[in-house]
């Protein structure tokens, strides 16, 4: 049997750990383009979409994102299409990042007061403009903050693609710890690598925070 | 008063309710351009509704509503940005944009709606400032100013799309009483300058000195009109009365 150092552990694992990043940030730029395009629809009040949005959310913030993946994995198969596991995990991650960003920023753009919207209004402003300039900037100043928080809860969701077969950060933990029978130490380096790629994330959302307080005293 | 004859602002028979309760039961009232109006009234008179109907904030069930002679259709967005370019409008609570400074604040609608020029809308906005007497407030952020100073950048911002008619939501009633008096002066100037005024407030003595015509509505219609002198003079109706007695 052959031996491995720490060294090649931590090796293996931190080139993993690439596919964790990589699939996080498809899940977040994929999440944040759907997530803001069901935002404008919502706002602009398109006949029949609310409840549409409502519903598409409440899927995905009532469901495990363990079961979303297999469904994914397993439903698209189903239509005869060849998946593989980056797109199906892609795919999941980007709606389920989608559904939880949106209302995040809803909630973001519903506490712009009413009169910000009727003085861009009675300013002949059309509801893009309003948008833009008027409701958008102010929202997202406001969102930042747990938009970023919400990023971490997306690096720590992608460990769930490993068990679509997925080699990420936790699929290669686990391959590890079989071929050298200590799971005690490997999985401490995945625990520590998933926390260095957080703690970061964390810190930069609370700064971000209280930039924006001692913004607004 | 000025004395063009040309109607700004036509009502005809407006209705309007949320739900089952009618808020304006059948309004008339032609505004002439030029001309000073104060509506006075109890607080759920629908004198706020009215005044937002005007623009478009409000949508009404029945009846119509021409400004420059152009109607007022909410189904149609190009409709209704031709209208709101003709029509200012000034809130209890400034609405200031907070996020832009205060030149910005001015230049945002003229420069998205009609198009101006970086540098036109700027040279238009330091005069606006100066007119309402806040020149050196260019740069500065709205959160910065007084109550008062708000209120003025907000007249300014909404003169900066050079409206036929600018309406006045209760304006003061969100100001601390020693900044009322810097917002009325430059209303007054305002009407001086032949500017037509409608405006929602509670500051009688005000409505009396500036007002061409002083409208006192009464469960959601125009109960009683005239000119100041006649309306606080001699009120007509025993409600009124009550009115007018209640604010001393």
């Amino acid at each position: 049997m052959v031996d491995f150092s720490l060294w090649d552990i931590l090796r293996n694992l931190l080139l993993a750990a690439r596919w964790t990043v990589v699939l996080s940030l498809i899940a977040f730029i994929g999440g944040g383009v759907v997530g803001l395009a069901l935002l404008v629809i919502r706002i602009a009040k398109v006949r029949g979409t609310e409840r549409l949005v409502s519903g598409y959310v409440q899927l995905f913030q009532g469901t495990p994102l363990l079961m979303q993946l297999f469904l994914t994995y397993f439903g698209i198969a189903l239509f005869g299409i060849q998946t593989s596991p980056w797109t199906s995990a892609a795919l999941a991650l980007t709606l389920y990042t989608s559904a939880f960003l949106t209302e995040i920023w809803r909630g973001c753009v519903a506490s712009i007061p009413r009169g910000q919207w009727e003085a861009a209004q009675s300013l002949a402003l059309n509801f893009g403009e309003q948008l833009r300039h008027v409701v958008l900037p102010q929202a997202l100043k406001i969102a930042i903050a747990p938009t970023v928080g919400f990023m971490v809860q997306v690096i720590k969701g992608t460990a769930l693609a490993s068990v679509i077969g997925f080699v990420e950060l936790t699929k290669a933990g686990s391959m590890i710890s079989n071929a050298t029978l200590k799971p005690f130490l490997v999985y401490s380096c995945v625990a520590l690598m998933y926390f260095a790629l957080c703690f970061p994330v964390s810190l930069y959302a609370k700064s971000l925070e209280r930039k924006m307080n001692a913004d607004r005293t | 008063m000025q004395t063009g004859h040309k109607v700004v602002v036509e009502i005809t028979a407006l209705r309007k309710s949320y739900g089952a309760n009618e808020v304006l039961k059948g309004i008339d009232l032609q505004v002439q351009s030029g001309e000073v109006i104060a509506i006075i009234g109890k607080s759920g008179s629908g004198k706020s509704t009215l005044l937002r109907c005007i623009n478009g904030l409000e949508t009404f069930q029945d009846g119509a509503l021409r400004v420059d002679g152009k109607p007022l259709l909410h189904e149609s967005p190009l409709a209704m940005r031709e209208l709101r370019q003709r029509v200012g409008m000034i809130f209890q609570n400034f609405n200031l944009f907070p996020h832009l400074s205060v030149g910005r604040n001015i230049m945002l609608a003229p420069t998205l709606v009609k198009k101006a020029d970086a540098a036109t809308t700027a040279a238009q906005a330091r005069k606006l400032l100066q007119r309402v007497g806040l020149a050196e407030k260019f740069d500065a952020r709205p959160d910065q100013l007084s109550g008062g100073q708000q209120q003025r950048v907000a007249i300014a911002r909404a003169l900066a799309m050079e409206p036929a008619v600018l309406l006045c939501d209760e304006i003061t009633s969100a100001l601390d009483p020693e900044l009322v008096g810097e917002v009325l002066r430059v209303v007054e100037s305002l009407a001086d300058e032949g500017m037509t005024l409608l405006m929602v407030t509670h500051e009688m003595n005000f409505a009396r000195k500036v007002s061409d015509r002083v409208i006192f509505m009464h469960q959601g219609r125009v109960h009683e009109m005239g000119p100041p002198e006649e309306l606080f003079g001699s009120p007509q109706t025993p409600e009124l009365k009550q009115f007018l007695s209640s604010l001393h």
